[in-house]
């Protein structure tokens, strides 16, 4: 089942996506790894995560960007999305357990552009603490 | 050490092609949780997909140990993608990397990277713009 998609002469400012949570665990990140060819050994390995000056294994920050962006993409789907991005203010530390760490992902219309372009201001937290410093993203909406 | 200055502006050579494939758009998307092309047989890829292949390219022209970037140190600061389309199945794209900036603040070593896709027919695709830094010990 696919939500119908949203209509540019529908959405206003203020209008917010639904929220996403994702959880991330230690294989999750073996797995972006793989997929991604992001082969960097402070995410899989304790040993270069110290020795980098980090507590632990943190996750890939263009892991959580890649989750955060599903708001986006599910909201609108993967064709409307032509600009996102954003800066990976804060580590996401994933620790060794079955629980893993929790990220939501909140989103609002924030401008509407011209050609039926809208730009989405997202919120990514994990802790409750911000994990990326103004991540954006802009679509195109029918 | 400071970074070696003489980097910035540098353009590299376009890698070889690569070719994108529904299994690997599956995977990537699979591991960011996205499902949704397993029910609505859209071959685009996700919009941060560009990374799998602008990465491995951008960490190959860091790597050179004439520029002086503490590779067991480099953390993922910023990045953004813009698209003239989305990338999709059967899209077969090359890499161009640009050294745009190399600076240093506070202790931390940074160089930011503009890349930019092309399929093999010249049609642009995306750019990429990523910061990679290496903080330093204190």
């Amino acid at each position: 089942m696919t939500e119908p998609r949203p209509q540019y002469d529908a959405v206003t400012p203020g209008t917010a996506l639904p929220r996403l949570t994702h959880v991330i665990r230690r294989g999750d990140l073996v797995r972006y790894a793989g997929a991604s060819g992001d082969l960097n050994p402070i995410h899989w390995s304790e040993r270069a995560a110290t020795g980098a000056g980090l507590p632990t294994i943190i996750a890939h920050g263009m892991l959580t960007m890649g989750v955060a962006m599903r708001l986006v993409s599910d909201w609108a789907g993967r064709r409307a999305v032509l600009e996102c991005g954003g800066r990976f203010a804060r580590p996401v530390v994933v620790p060794d357990d079955e629980e893993g760490v929790e990220l939501v992902v909140d989103g609002v219309v924030a401008e509407k552009l011209d050609g039926s372009r809208v730009r989405i201001d997202l919120t990514v937290r994990c802790g409750g603490e911000k994990v990326l410093a103004r991540p954006r993203a802009v679509v195109t909406l029918n | 050490m400071p970074l070696n200055p003489a980097f910035a502006g540098r353009v590299y050579p376009a890698t070889a092609p690569y070719l994108v494939g529904r299994e690997k758009i599956r995977e990537f998307a699979a591991a960011i949780g996205d499902t949704s092309c397993d029910t609505d047989d859209d071959p685009a890829a996700p919009p941060t997909f560009a990374i799998a292949l602008t990465l491995r390219a951008e960490v190959e022209v860091v790597s050179d140990p004439e520029l002086g970037l503490d590779l067991t140190r480099l953390l993922h600061r910023e990045q953004r993608f813009e698209h003239r389309r989305p990338i999709t199945d059967g899209d077969e794209l090359t890499v161009t990397v640009t050294i745009s900036e190399v600076g240093r603040v506070g202790g931390t070593d940074m160089v930011t990277l503009t890349s930019e896709l092309h399929t093999v027919a010249g049609e642009h695709v995306c750019t990429t713009t990523s910061t990679l830094i290496a903080q330093g010990d204190d």
